[in-house]
């Protein structure tokens, strides 16, 4: 009989306290969410990814555990060059590690980079329209894990630079590239040349002169340091461009 | 009283040391220092990703596997070896017994946790020290602030001060689930029955958060579906809180008050769970 209501005791404590912590988990879970901390809620379409036995762990709290050894599966599938297989392994790691920039950097690039080229000079393949195209679909898909890498970390530079080197020198979009650059710029752990490569991008946009002519006069005001070649160059190109009048022109002869 | 628990603590310790469960150190060892080599291949970055995500997903596993086999088995092997009845004839009060058979676990843990802590540091300063010897050799021609920022790179993708957090919280989740265990070995009538239960509940605790929002929202659910759902988020402990090494890997930094809170929560739940196992002790018979 006593050990009845201990029992009974003991399950409403259990409940009790259930009761009790609910508001207090939720709260945490919300400022590890905000943080950064805590991924979201298991993602179904993962599990196909995965496998069962990986999708357990994954869902176990060994979501890093299991992206380390799909990422290692990927390597070895890079040295194949099995690129289909590269590009769904990484859509698998990046789902698992969605806070990993490393994953989002290396991910993008080899299919942007790697993967593309390898496309373009398919041996495989003789026809030269579809090399192309095989090339521009691995280029998008290294666009699109660095969209989806931006989406997941908005308050780091690194992937923002990383979009803006892919849009220079993949896609010949300055102007996109500039913007990416001037986001990345923008953020506090974001080193000096950023905001250079945002307004050497600029400078190459048609009709956008004015504008880059302002942010590269904007470095040149920072001092001696930020007066790289480059900048000096193009601040004495624009200002021909632009006909500022000879006594105003910061770099009135071409740089040597 | 502490100087019994203690008593008890020692002689649970020197148990669990005599089942030779520090093996597995020499695994996670094994392990970490393999990989290490291994790793070596990739870029830096990478490589000290995918140590950290491996020597920390380690430790997770191993603490928790250990956490659960070391508590399940303690309060069986007394009863079969007839060893608890030798103690509680003394003026040992029950509570006393539970209090260091639990610290005598803890500690375990907490020395398991640390030596791993200290493999994976070792690890982590020796691969971080020859990367930047070699980056610095690989960079001598470069102008010296693009040097150091150069090698402020790789120390940032290699030192990282909340990875002593994520130790933290690997070992208290590890103390919860030894707790758990230990409350839910009080009234199981066997050590294996007491394993599968500490596992099934380590599986549903990570789903607990899934299961608390679906039932909180409401929606369209049944009342069966509801009642499990809420049975899930009120009986079983929200795992998930204490997975914060898979955001710390990634170089997420976490501020002094989210882990406090964390840890708090964390402690909550071992003062009940232990409560709550001194309770269904207390009236069990022997």
């Amino acid at each position: 009989m006593r050990r009845a209501a201990t029992l009974g005791i003991v399950a409403a404590g259990l409940v009790g306290f259930g009761l009790l912590r609910l508001p207090v988990e939720r709260s945490l879970e919300a400022a590890q969410r905000d943080a950064y901390l805590r991924p979201g809620a298991p993602v179904i379409g993962l599990r196909d990814q995965l496998g069962q036995l990986s999708y357990a762990a994954a869902l176990s709290g060994f979501r890093s555990l299991v992206a380390a050894f799909l990422w290692i599966e990927a390597h070895t599938a890079w040295e194949q060059t099995a690129w289909g297989k590269m590009a769904g392994l990484f859509r698998t790691v990046t789902s698992l590690q969605p806070r990993s920039l490393a994953y989002w950097d290396l991910s993008s690039w080899h299919m942007a980079w790697n993967a593309a080229i390898a496309a373009r000079q398919n041996p495989k393949e003789p026809s030269e329209f579809l090399r192309r195209r095989a090339e521009r679909e691995y280029q998008q898909l290294g666009k699109e894990l660095l969209e989806q890498g931006i989406a997941n970390n908005p308050d780091r530079y690194i992937l923002h630079e990383r979009m803006g080197i892919l849009l220079r020198d993949k896609f010949d979009d300055h102007a996109g590239a500039a913007e990416a650059f001037g986001k990345a710029a923008e953020m506090k752990e974001a080193p000096p040349y950023v905001k250079r490569l945002a307004a050497y991008e600029l400078a190459a946009v048609e009709g956008r002169e004015q504008e880059a002519y302002q942010k590269l006069k904007e470095i040149y005001d920072l001092g001696e340091d930020e007066r790289k070649p480059r900048v000096l160059t193009l601040l004495h190109e624009l200002e021909g461009k632009l006909g500022v009048p000879a006594d105003q022109r910061l770099v009135p002869a071409p740089p040597e | 009283m502490i100087r019994r628990i203690a008593a008890i603590a020692a002689v649970t310790w020197t148990e669990l040391v005599r089942l030779k469960v520090f093996y597995f150190i020499i695994i996670f060892a094994l392990l970490v220092i393999g990989n290490s080599f291994f790793l070596a291949r990739f870029s830096f970055e990478e490589e000290f990703q995918m140590l950290k995500d491996i020597a920390l997903g380690a430790m997770s596993i191993f603490s928790a596997l250990l956490a659960i086999l070391a508590s399940a088995t303690l309060l069986p092997k007394d009863l079969e070896d007839r060893t608890i009845y030798t103690i509680l004839a003394k003026p040992v009060s029950r509570f006393e017994y539970l209090m260091g058979k639990l610290a005598g676990v803890f500690m375990l843990l907490a020395l398991a946790v640390i030596l791993m802590g200290a493999v994976f540091a070792a690890v982590l300063v020796l691969r971080t020290q020859i990367v930047l010897q070699s980056t610095a050799a690989e960079m001598a021609a470069l102008p010296a602030p693009e040097l150091a920022a150069a090698l402020q790179k790789v120390r940032t993708a290699g030192y990282d001060p909340a990875l002593l957090a994520g130790g933290l919280v690997i070992l208290v989740k590890a103390w919860l689930l030894a707790a758990m265990t230990v409350f839910i070995s009080t009234f199981a009538t066997s050590a294996i029955f007491t394993t599968i239960t500490a596992f099934a509940a380590y599986f549903i605790g990570h789903l607990q958060a899934t299961a608390r929002d679906y039932w909180m929202a409401g929606g369209d659910l049944g009342p069966v579906a509801k009642t499990i759902l809420a049975l899930v988020a009120i009986v079983f402990p929200d795992l998930q809180a204490f997975n914060l090494v898979d955001g710390i890997v990634t170089g997420t930094p976490v501020t002094a008050a989210l882990l406090l809170k964390t840890l708090a929560l964390g402690f909550g739940y071992i003062a009940v769970y232990t409560v709550l196992a001194a309770a269904v002790f207390q009236t069990r018979e022997l």
